[in-house]
Order: structure tokens, then sequence, then C-alpha cells
């Protein structure tokens, strides 16, 4: 402790910037991040505790907060199966275009999401190329709640992905074998050996592309129509209630919406951090 | 040696499945895109490109850009030293402070602006008594977008650059170079790559912000609307080809971003195999 001490005070007299940079790094955080925020705290302080209760308990609000868990629920979901089964295929087969595979991996986080609104609607809509298919079996997708999970799952697909991948690519070889000789099948050696190795990367992974699922608004919007009470998402009420100039409900919920996403990104880092300590052990 | 899931009959079958997988879930839409932005012929699809309120629209969101690429490059340069280089309580907490974008939902972004600069807002009144409009203009847009997209560059280069250590960077001041020359010469080339991507990454979000954007513009036609407020406006019109011709340049320049991306990490792996 006291050496590490030691070392600060002299990286901190050895290099220079610390106090340019100190000050351009507060200044801008001040200004673009916790100025703006203090604002959301202000407009709050102006309501009573029974108003806030009353405007974040209204019944159209309370069911798109379910409609919105749901959706990130099942968008998680399935996310973590796909990316498990990407992040494995890229890191232990080769094959014909597989590059491609990699980077088309990333393709949800450099769509801007009103283009992968508007074109996921087109694509899943009754006369659309996926939709056209789709109904004669009676599925209807967009404005549902599984076009809401689709748009969703879309927007989040790198999480899982990214994460597992490089865990993955340092397995070593011997775990492999080591299973294998004592007679395991691929699907017992997988689900005892590999997936608990695996696990906190695909935790971590599918909690981002949940809490990001939550707050997800471009790429939802279009496909789920806003139905109220039975596909509008909670980012939608915010904009609704502020076309209606309702700054006082708008700030309400988007409290709610900015809690929840802090405290489970905060779980997620603990959770992490957690289990980083443990690989490195207690050093992390 | 033997590996899980070696097996012809597994490995054809998981391959399968994730090609098919990818093909559904990400080529399909992409090719859509381009589809239905072409639907009419390439000669509506120019007609559509040059419409006026389209233009405008492209060039308002690089200006947009052109102002948020380079102040968070400057922002996310001096964050990663001040919390690589420097060890000062409240640094933790700078660090999570900055992955604040990242968490909020864009509409909450929007909002948290509109309530500080907008008419009824904290500064609002002063705004409106010395004419500075930031709500419904580009300033509000340019705010906005700073604010989504300031996590970028810090966060590629904060793993990097605390992983790098900062012996050399103490060795060029023993040697008496100067903070600049330091951060030019001996920094800047050990971070240039991840320094790239994080401003790809940047500016991609900054082009293609929708929900944020959204709140604060008033999607006055020919005014406000960036591209990805006009793409859906014109889809709100029920003009899906010129909704999917705006579109079509935003998903162009995610195809570029993806390209740059590979070339940059088959770099980064060539070099470390060099080495």
């Amino acid at each position: 402790m006291i050496a590490h001490a030691l070392t600060w005070r002299r990286e901190r007299r050895v290099l220079p910037g610390f106090g340019l940079s100190l000050g351009i790094s507060l200044t801008f955080v001040s200004l673009i991040l916790l100025l703006p925020l203090t604002s959301l705290v202000g407009q709050l302080s102006q309501l009573s505790w029974s108003q806030y209760w009353f405007l974040i308990t209204d019944p159209r609000l309370l069911a798109s907060y379910g409609v919105t868990l749901f959706g990130a629920a099942v968008a998680a979901i399935f996310n973590a199966a796909f990316g498990l089964l990407m992040a494995w295929v890229l890191v232990r087969y080769e094959f014909p275009g597989k590059r491609l595979v990699d980077a088309l991996m990333d393709l949800p986080f450099a769509l801007p999401t009103a283009v992968a609104g508007i074109t996921l609607a087109t694509l899943y809509s009754s006369n659309g190329w996926i939709g056209r298919l789709l109904e004669p079996l009676g599925i209807s997708i967009s404005y549902t709640w599984i076009g809401i999970a689709l748009a969703m799952a879309f927007t989040s697909i790198p999480f899982v992905v990214r994460t597992v991948q490089p865990v993955l690519e340092d397995l070593p070889a011997e775990v492999d074998e080591a299973a294998m000789t004592l007679g395991a099948s691929d699907s017992l050696a997988f689900r005892r050996v590999i997936l608990p190795y695996l696990w906190p990367a695909l935790v971590t992974g599918t909690g981002l592309a949940f809490v990001r699922s939550l707050g997800e608004f471009g790429a939802v919007i279009f496909i789920a129509g806003g139905k109220p009470y039975e596909t509008e998402i909670t980012s939608l009420m915010i904009f609704v209630k502020l076309q209606e100039y309702d700054y006082a409900g708008a700030s309400a919920v988007a409290s709610i919406v900015l809690a929840t996403s802090l405290a489970l990104l905060l779980a997620i880092n603990l959770w992490q951090g957690r289990f980083i300590k443990r690989l490195h052990g207690g050093r992390g | 040696m033997i590996r899980i899931g070696d097996a012809p009959r597994v490995r054809r079958l998981l391959i399968g499945a994730a090609l098919v997988l990818t093909a559904l879930f990400l080529l399909l839409p992409l090719v859509a895109i381009f589809a239905q932005a072409l639907m009419n012929g390439i000669d509506v699809y120019w007609q559509n490109l040059s419409d006026a309120y389209t233009l405008s629209a492209i060039g308002l969101t690089l200006l947009v850009a052109v102002i948020t690429v380079p102040v968070n490059l400057v922002f996310g340069v001096f964050l990663a030293w001040l919390v690589t280089r420097f060890d000062f309580p409240g640094r933790r907490l700078l660090q999570t402070l900055i992955d604040i974008p990242f968490a909020v939902s864009p509409v909450v972004a929007g909002l948290v602006y509109l309530l500080l600069y907008g008419r009824n807002g904290w500064l609002g009144g002063w705004l409106d008594a010395h004419d500075i409009q930031i709500m419904f203009a580009w300033p509000g847009i340019v705010l906005v977008t700073l604010f989504v997209t300031c996590p970028f560059v810090a966060r590629e280069l904060i793993p990097l650059m605390q992983a790098q250590g900062s012996r050399e960077e103490e060795a060029a001041v023993t040697l008496g170079a100067s903070g600049w020359t330091i951060f030019r010469r001996v920094t800047l080339p050990n971070i240039r790559h991840a320094l790239l991507y994080g401003v790809i990454l940047t500016n991609a979000r900054a082009v293609g912000e929708f929900g944020a954007v959204s709140v604060v513009a008033g999607a006055i036609r020919g005014e406000t609307n960036t591209l990805p407020l006009q793409v859906e406006q014109l889809y709100q019109d029920y003009n899906t080809v010129g909704a999917f011709t705006s579109a079509s340049l935003l998903a162009l320049l995610a195809l570029m971003t993806l390209a740059a991306k590979a070339v940059l990490e088959w770099r980064a792996t060539r070099r470390e195999t060099a080495t």
C-alpha cells in the first residue's frame, strides 16, 4: 500500500500534464454530463412524493415496463444462445467467408438504429420479404411483442459474441484434451468443462445486451407501432410525454429508466470485478 | 490433438446454423436496405438523393460529425492520459461517470438537455433574453451528440494505455522531453490504432444517433433534420424508397466502418506476430 502510494507520487511528479488533463476532463464531464443530469434532479425536486408516485404508476406506463422488460429478456436470451454459437464457430472452425461473418457481427453497432428500425419493419411487415412467408402460418411480427424482441435482439447482437470470443480464444487446448481423453462426450465436455469457463463472459455479455435492449428506441419504434398497453416501450412513453409538453411526467419516467440501467450496469461491473479478482488470485 | 466439437458432423451442423442465422439476421437486412433504395431504378435513386431536404440533412449530419469527433478526440485523449498516468482520489468515479452515456437510453439523454436549455429550462430564460437558440437548432444537436459519443475514444484508449504502462514516457521525461513531444513521439505511436478505432466509432455514432437527436431537433425539414431524422420522416410519410435512399448512405458508412475495423485489427495482429 505504502509502496503503491509512493509510486503514484513519483509518477505524478515525473509525467507532465496532470493539471491540464484534470482541468479539461473535469470541465468536459461537468458541462456535458453532470450539468444536464442535474437538471433532471432539479425538475424532479419540484414534485412531491405522491405526485411522483402517481406519475410513475400510471397504468399505461406500468404496461410499458412489462413490454420493455419482457422484450429485453427475450432478446437477451436469444443473444446468449446466438452469441455463444457465433463465438464458438468463429474461434474453433475454419470455413470460407469466416472473416466476412466475423466483420458482420459488428453491423448492429455500426448501423444507425433508425435504419435498422425501418429495415426490420419493412422486412417483417405482412408484404415484406420475411413477413410474407410467415403470414400464411398465422405469425405476425410487426406490431407485436415478437417484433419488439426481434429489434432489441438485432441491436444488441455484438455484446455476447464480442465478450465470449476473446475468452474462448484464450482457453488452453489442454482443457479440451483432458476432457476428451477422460471419455466425455462432446455435449458433456462442453457443459462441464467449457461452459463454466465461459460463464462469466457469457453472463456479462448477456447482461449488457439486456441493459442496451431496455433503453433501445430507434430500432424498436417502427416495428412496434406503439399501441398503448400493448406495444409501447418505456422510452417511447418519455417521447410521447415530451410531445405533450408533460416535462414532469417525462422526467419521472426518465428517472426510473436511468436508475434501472445504472443499477444493472453497476451490478454487472461488480460481478465482473469479483470474477476477475478470482482469476488473478485476489490481486485484481 | 483431439478437441471438443471436432467431429465432422458436429462441425457441419454448427457452421451451417451459424451461417443461416447470420444470413437471416444480419445479411438480409443489409441487402434489403439497398434493394429498397434501388427498387424504382437508379434514376429515381439519384433523384431522391439530390432532393433539397436530403441534401440539407447530409450537410447538417456532416457539420455535427465535424464538430463532435475532434472535440471528443481531444477530450478522450486527455481523460485517458489522466486516468492511466496519474492516481488521484476520484479516479474510479470519473471512469464510472464516463460510462453513463452507454447506460442511458438516448431519449433520456435528449430529455436532460431539453430540461437544461429548453424554453422552460434552467438556462432557457437567459438564452431567450440573449436570443440564443440551442434547442430545436443545430447547437442542441451537437451537444446531445457530444454527450452520447463522449465515452468511445476514452474507452478504446484506457485499457491499452493501462496495459502499456508509463515506463517509456518516464524515460522520455528523464531525457528532458516536453509534454507535447512525449505525447507525439512516445505515446501516440503506441496508441494510434486504438485512437483511430475510437474516432471511427465516435464518427459512426455521431452520424447515426437518432433517439437523443430526435428529442432536441424538433424535426424542422431542411433545417434541423439530420440524416437519421430524415430517414424517419420520409418513412412516416410513406415514402419508403426515399427513406431507404437516405438509409443506404448511412448503411454505406456502416460498411466502411466495419471495413476500417477489420483492417485495423488485421494490422494489429500482424504487428503482434511480427514482434
